[in-house]
């Protein structure tokens, strides 16, 4: 059993071995590449330090609480970016060609497209997100359980199912948007910065776009207010913190809806 | 089982005018085209820029979808079934590279060997065969993005024969290469048909490939198949001529009795004349043994029809 | 002299005729900056009304021009670091520019002003003009915050050319100048005030900020046309706008000149 798993991964661990051994290699450009990724989540940290550096409460939350937001979302994202943040680069791989020979390999298109490249340099942003998690643990007024613990780590794992979906989704829609590609930009690292933020705060239209459409309140804001015991903002129901896992199959049953679209878009087929 | 076939094949796309009056006009890249190519044939596939080899590759290979007609490849549809079939056909496109640009060659082919799940010893028994015949022992280690364009296209066509398809398609492999190198990769085709009996499906603009590895010649112009049979008979059908181009050591009027020869014109009042004449007929080396005796001959070239004036040729005449 | 106006106005031309073919690309930034506008309006609002509806010199509305505005602006300024002239030194293709009778520094930011000029129409006025009509903002009554506004925004989209500039003319010296380039990324918007307006910065970091050129890139220009700056304060910030300009324009000048003659020296 083990063997045929071994079997049917070989060809996806062998492209993602060599890319890996390529990273390393160019030893400077990655250490580089790291304290960037590293600086990029410090300053998206910072933004929110100093958003309540000048208030105490904000969407109902005090800043403990929103480093666990954060904290949850952010690991989660870059954990996705790691694996899937070249996804929403479809269209370089459609002008270099590497799309069409994808169709030449016994192997799904998506599943090659994932497994064509890793970002081994998100590692470094994930410190800021479990630094900022840590600090949320300790600092806010967590409701200690088992529930909480299982809680936390459902959200986690929800989280990175949720913005994995999010660069798959810009992947299919990319076929469509060859030179306005941006455009996905705008939910996938919209929705990172959503993610971190007190869905209270928003507007209707917002609370429909990434709370249900693009669901990434569920990769944070909504779990944490269970696990410190705050009121879900109307329309959310009380459960909504645990509903992260139905979440994530919703988003990516949409991301693979939208990219059979983007396929079959792209092979002419249907006119 | 016929290896490939297809019936109507038609691929039409939409083109919308940019700009501000926004019309839409339909290109038919691919119009009506039916044929069969059976096991171990070696098939050449010509036509002008944009005429729709490419497109028909395309849907060879299940990457496009057909707007009408059928298709089938190694007996399977090949969007339906592509994955199966891309076990059974290997592809080598000119423009586009399957080696991983960073990265040894040698690391390439074991990658593709974990792709297509070779089974290990297989593996690389045929990876060293093809090594070897494609002299490719030099560069190995060498990252593709390092080797000159003779040295890729070979292990691109490596690439390709790894899993050792029945069916191989050539997307313009001899384009920008030297003369001795196309020549050891028409070499190396010709072998490994005769070794593994592949069937040979290529697109050129070079005659040269033509004439020295197909046996049988496809014509596509304007989406249409515009001539499918030998390559003989494609010089018979369009009279292609070669033409012999002679410096003369002192000018001429022009040479308008040399047998088995037209006249097509001069240059530098008669200092180069050019003669057209039928490859059926004579032969340069006769045609030059006629010239000689009328003139001294500084120096002199050979224009092989090209593949432009074949196609025009053949259009033609269907007319 | 009224050659050299042409040959600039030549090349502005050019550089907003070459963007007017990325109109795609300019409608999905445009998407983009929306989407941002809406999330920073949100939470920024909530910020200001926990504050007792004044936080730092912005209420409701003026909070709304800042981001709206800001996000017009993200369209203008280049705060990737990237640019052509980094893969032209890189290449050796620079030296045909050596070659051209105009000078290197100008012509690439006459063309770069005349490309950001463009995406203005696609990109920079409809994110404005979204905010403005959806969500409503405080802009001033009176004329001369729009003409010096106008002012401002040029000096400060110039800047941030100056600072890309510079950073890439050191790739003749530097191998690679990605390092540069990601960290300009990371800290240039931050200190422009992209992020959250630079009043709501804890002390510390504000004069942090501005030892850096970066708030004449953005917040200086936000800050002048929304009218939180006026009269004398927003001529000051106007006037620092231009000394930074010319200060980095003066640094990228001297490194051209020693790449230039490193290229001379080295044969090109």
């Amino acid at each position: 059993m083990a063997e045929a798993a071994g079997a049917l991964l070989a060809p996806y661990k062998a492209v993602l071995a060599s890319r890996i051994r390529a990273q390393r290699s160019y030893r400077a450009s990655f250490a580089l590449d790291l304290g960037s990724s590293l600086l990029v989540g410090l300053v998206e940290l910072a933004e929110v330090w100093i958003l309540f550096h000048n208030v105490t409460v904000l969407g109902g939350m005090t800043f403990p609480s929103i480093a666990l937001v954060f904290g949850l979302a952010d690991m989660a994202f870059a954990l996705a970016d790691l694996a899937f943040g070249h996804c929403d680069r479809l269209p370089t791989y459609v002008r270099a060609g590497t799309l069409d020979v994808f169709y030449l390999r016994p192997q799904p298109l998506l599943a090659q497209l994932v497994a064509s490249d890793i970002s081994l340099r998100r590692l470094a942003r994930c410190l800021v997100g479990a630094a900022a998690l840590g600090y949320g643990l300790v600092a806010a007024d967590v409701q200690w359980s088992p529930a909480t613990i299982a809680l936390l780590v459902v959200t986690f794992l929800s989280g990175c199912a949720i913005f994995s979906a999010l660069f798959i989704c810009a992947a299919g829609l990319q076929f469509f948007l060859i030179n306005g590609a941006e455009m996905t930009n705008a939910f996938v690292y919209g929705g990172r910065y959503a993610a971190t933020q007190p869905a209270r705060v928003w507007p209707g239209a917002i609370k429909v776009v990434f709370g249900m459409v693009f669901p990434v309140a569920f990769a944070g804001y909504l779990p944490v207010l269970r696990v410190v015991d705050l009121p879900s903002p109307h329309p959310f129901p009380e459960w909504a913190g645990w509903a992260a896992p139905l979440a994530a199959v919703w988003a990516w049953l949409f991301a693979i809806a939208c990219w059979r679209w983007g396929v079959r878009h792209y092979q002419g087929a249907g006119g | 089982m016929t290896i490939i076939e297809t019936e109507g094949l038609t691929r039409q796309f939409v083109r919308r005018s940019k700009g501000l009056r926004r019309s839409r006009s339909l290109l038919t890249a691919v119009d009506d085209v039916t044929l069969r190519i059976e096991p171990g044939e070696s098939v050449g596939y010509i036509g002008a820029n944009g005429a729709g080899k490419s497109t028909t590759i395309k849907m060879l290979t299940g990457i496009l979808v057909p707007t009408s007609g059928r298709v089938r490849t190694c007996g399977l549809d090949p969007v339906r079934q592509r994955r199966v079939l891309a076990s059974r056909v290997g592809v080598v496109f000119g423009q586009r590279s399957q080696l991983w640009w960073d990265l040894p060659v040698r690391e390439s082919f074991e990658i593709l060997a974990a792709i297509h799940r070779l089974p290990a010893r297989a593996g690389t028994t045929r990876q060293d065969e093809l090594v070897e015949q494609l002299e490719m022992g030099g560069f190995l280690e060498t990252p593709v993005r390092q080797l000159s364009l003779g040295q890729r296209m070979r292990a691109e066509v490596a690439a390709a024969l790894l899993h050792s398809p029945e069916l191989v398609i050539l997307d313009e492999p001899t384009i920008g290469l030297d003369v001795l190198s196309k020549q050891r990769l028409r070499e190396f085709l010709l072998a490994e048909r005769a070794r593994h009996g592949t069937t040979l499906l290529l697109t050129t603009h070079d005659m040269g490939d033509i004439e020295r590895l197909c046996e049988r010649v496809l014509v596509i112009d304007h989406g249409r198949l515009a001539y499918d049979g030998s390559l003989a008979g494609l010089s018979r059908t369009v009279g292609a001529q070669r033409v012999l181009v002679v410096d003369l050591a002192e000018s001429l009027p022009d040479l308008v009795d040399v047998p088995d020869t037209r006249h097509l014109g001069s240059e530098g009042n008669g200092l180069r004349q050019r003669l057209a004449f039928d490859a059926e007929q004579t032969t340069a080396a006769r045609v030059l043994a006629a010239v000689s005796k009328r003139a001294e001959v500084r120096d002199l070239s050979v224009e092989e029809p090209d593949i432009e004036d074949v196609v025009r040729r053949i259009y033609s005449t269907h007319r | 002299m009224r050659a050299a106006v042409r040959t600039y106005g030549k090349l502005v031309a050019s550089g907003f005729r070459q963007e007017s073919h990325y109109r795609l690309a300019a409608f999905a930034g445009l998407v983009a900056n929306v989407t941002f506008g809406f999330l920073k309006a949100a939470i920024l609002f909530a910020a200001v009304r926990a504050s007792g509806g004044h936080l730092q010199g912005y209420d409701v509305g003026s909070m709304s021009a800042y981001v709206w505005l800001s996000q017009g602006m993200l369209g203008m300024v280049n705060l990737y670091g990237s640019h052509e002239l980094g893969e032209r030194i890189r290449t050796g293709d620079i030296a045909v520019d050596f070659a051209r009778p105009v000078d290197i520094q100008g012509a690439y930011l006459a063309r770069f002003m005349g490309g950001r000029t463009f995406t203005l129409i696609p990109r920079g006025l409809p994110s404005v003009a979204v905010g403005a009509l959806t969500v409503g903002m405080a802009m001033p009554a009176t004329v001369t915050p729009y003409a010096l506004g106008v002012v401002s925004v040029l000096l400060g989209t110039a800047v941030s050319f100056a600072c890309v500039y510079a950073i890439h003319v050191l790739g003749f010296w530097l191998v690679e100048t990605r390092g540069l380039q990601l960290l300009y990324m990371v800290v240039s918007g931050f200190f422009a005030g992209l992020f959250v307006p630079l009043p709501l910065f804890p002390a510390w970091l504000y004069d942090a900020a501005y030892a850096t050129p970066f708030p004449s890139v953005m917040m200086t220009p936000i800050n002048v046309l929304s009218g939180q700056l006026t009269g004398l304060a927003a001529w000051h910030a106007v006037v620092v706008q231009v000394v930074w300009l010319a200060g980095i324009l003066l640094v990228g000048r001297l490194l051209t000149n020693a790449g230039l003659r490193k290229l001379e020296v080295q044969g090109g």
